[in-house]
């Protein structure tokens, strides 16, 4: 692999041993992808946050980083913690787990990243422009930066993100390359999307059909998804097929710049979402908590919740996530006051997927997240009901699931 | 017996051979307080993994694995050395913070548990003491 006069000074460890370790770190993960050369990026996202998945090794691991100098060199956003790092009181939030959460956080923001704690960096600042390269990890934003705003970037994981914050650099292959972003699978899809559940299913459906190809979709006249529409396809297409980059004609940025069809390109239909809802969908009718916001909540998201839920009061717990820079928003908009009004909440920095949901004796989730599901149910092995968000707000409504 | 590698992390080790033809996960597959391999069912099952010249095909699992990695080497727990068929991002990250020599692009059918291995840079030397000549 060349490397720069500046990047082998970096790993002969004239920036110290912290961004020794961290070019150690980019440079080894180039050979074994068989890169030619490193790309500087122009901004990260690290994933590693919640405690609850990272545990004790990750707290102690970024601690010692972070006291030996670790220091990022590029804007440097965070994914989401397991838990509001505000009001974990008020939420019923372990005190031990709490401790342990906010050590890591402060580790983060001893090495100079923005505790944003959000899977949507792209809706509070860090929204890259069109190819450029960039390192992030967390697998529905990565789909949202390479797919909706075109710019490159592989699905890192959390230590190599973050070596890349430290050196401003990735290696240089897959998605950075031009040649790997070309489509061969063509996607079909005749089905009614009416819905971002509905958009959802047909991620997840999808996202177990591609077998490591980049996806291409051709949607029904008249149907336009906008930047929620494709967060909830993305995110469920990651979730459940790890695609990093899907192509949709005529709407996302690459494919109206050029031709990103290969020419040996599968074409596959679908025309009916049932088997995504069947597969998706449980059988529970208790509801202990019902979720929006996998990914974060958009501000028109939280709007839509509080339009449905017109002054009604809850009869079950109801969570919106969302980045901390949306709440606010939500807030100046009196959307807080109007959710919160009827019983439900808006949860700013987190994640269910690692909170310590059984600790809050929470063991039933309505969602209309595809993601949201399939992990609640792996990670966490609770009960999910899956439907469109007007259900899930019934079900808040309600207190169990209607048919 | 001599093998050439790829260093992944450079570095020398020396210690018993412990092969699996199965990957490993390290996250939630070894225990970081025992040292043990404790994924049901894996071919190295209850096997202690400290010390050792860990061989196996390559890693799966959560990226996590790389912290498993860490904290194995914080609590003296962790292999001697790291040979893989064909590294990838989780075991690769977690040898280089865990400073675990490691070595890739090895054919391990050549390594059998129980042999002495030395890990020195890009190579890699096998005895096996126990075998007719």
């Amino acid at each position: 692999m060349r490397l720069t006069r500046e990047e082998e000074a970096a790993l002969r460890g004239n920036r110290g041993p912290a961004a020794r370790k961290a070019m150690e770190i980019v440079v080894a993960l180039g050979e074994v992808y068989g890169a030619e050369e490193l790309v500087p990026v122009s901004s990260v996202q690290v994933a590693g946050v919640s405690y609850g998945n990272i545990g004790q090794a990750g707290l102690e691991f970024l601690s010692e980083w972070a006291q030996q100098g670790a220091r990022v060199v590029v804007p440097t956003t965070l994914n989401p913690a397991g838990m509001d790092l505000e009001a974990w009181q008020e939420l019923g939030i372990p005190e031990a787990y709490a401790l342990s959460q906010l050590e890591v956080t402060e580790a983060y923001r001893d090495m100079g990243i923005t505790i944003s704690c959000s899977c949507t960096p792209y809706l509070v600042g860090n929204s890259p422009a069109l190819h450029e390269h960039v390192a992030w990890s967390e697998s529905s934003a990565v789909s949202y930066a390479n797919s909706v705003l075109g710019a490159r970037t592989n699905r890192e994981g959390g230590p190599s993100a973050l070596a890349a914050a430290i050196t401003g650099r990735t290696a240089k292959y897959g998605l950075h390359l031009e040649q790997n972003r070309q489509a061969r699978l063509v996607v079909e899809a005749a089905c009614a999307l009416r819905s971002l559940a509905d958009f959802s299913a047909l991620g997840y459906m999808v996202g177990q059909r591609t077998a490591d190809r980049v996806p291409y979709f051709r949607l029904n006249a008249g149907v336009r998804p906008g930047p929620d529409e494709l967060k909830a396809l993305g995110a469920a297409m990651a979730a459940s097929g790890a695609v990093a980059l899907y192509h949709v004609q005529g709407v996302t940025p690459e494919a109206r710049l050029r031709d990103v069809l290969a020419t040996d390109a599968e074409v596959i239909n679908i025309e009916s979402l049932e088997e995504g809802y069947e597969s998706l969908d449980g059988s529970q009718r208790d509801i202990d908590l019902v979720w929006i916001g996998c990914p974060h909540a958009s501000l028109a998201e939280i709007e839509h919740v509080a339009d449905e839920l017109a002054g009604r009061r809850l009869k079950a717990r109801l969570w919106i996530t969302a980045a901390r820079d949306v709440l606010n928003a939500a807030k100046s908009r009196r959307l807080t006051d109007r959710i919160e009004g009827c019983g439900g909440r808006i949860v700013a920095d987190a994640c269910l997927i690692g909170a310590p949901l059984r600790e809050l004796n929470i063991t039933s989730v309505a969602t209309n997240s595809g993601k949201g599901t399939f992990y609640l149910r792996s990670h966490q092995g609770l009960q999910v009901r899956f439907g469109s968000l007007v259900q899930c707000v019934e079900c808040a409504v309600a207190g169990r699931w209607l048919a | 017996m001599k093998l050439q590698g790829r260093a992944i992390r450079r570095g020398y080790a020396k210690g018993e051979a412990l092969v699996s033809h199965q990957p490993i996960g390290f996250f939630g597959g070894v225990d970081p307080q025992t040292g043990m391999i404790v994924e049901a069912g894996h071919q190295l099952e209850g096997q202690p993994i400290g010390g050792r010249i860990l061989v196996f095909p390559q890693g799966k699992g959560s990226t996590v694995g790389s912290y498993t990695l860490y904290q194995l080497r914080k609590n003296g727990l962790a292999p001697a050395g790291i040979i893989n068929e064909q590294s990838e991002a989780i075991v690769a990250v977690g040898a280089i913070i865990a400073d675990i020599p490691m070595i890739d692009s090895i054919d391990i059918s050549q390594i059998a548990t129980g042999d002495t291995v030395t890990i020195d840079g890009t190579l890699v030397q096998v005895n096996r003491v126990n075998t007719q000549a």
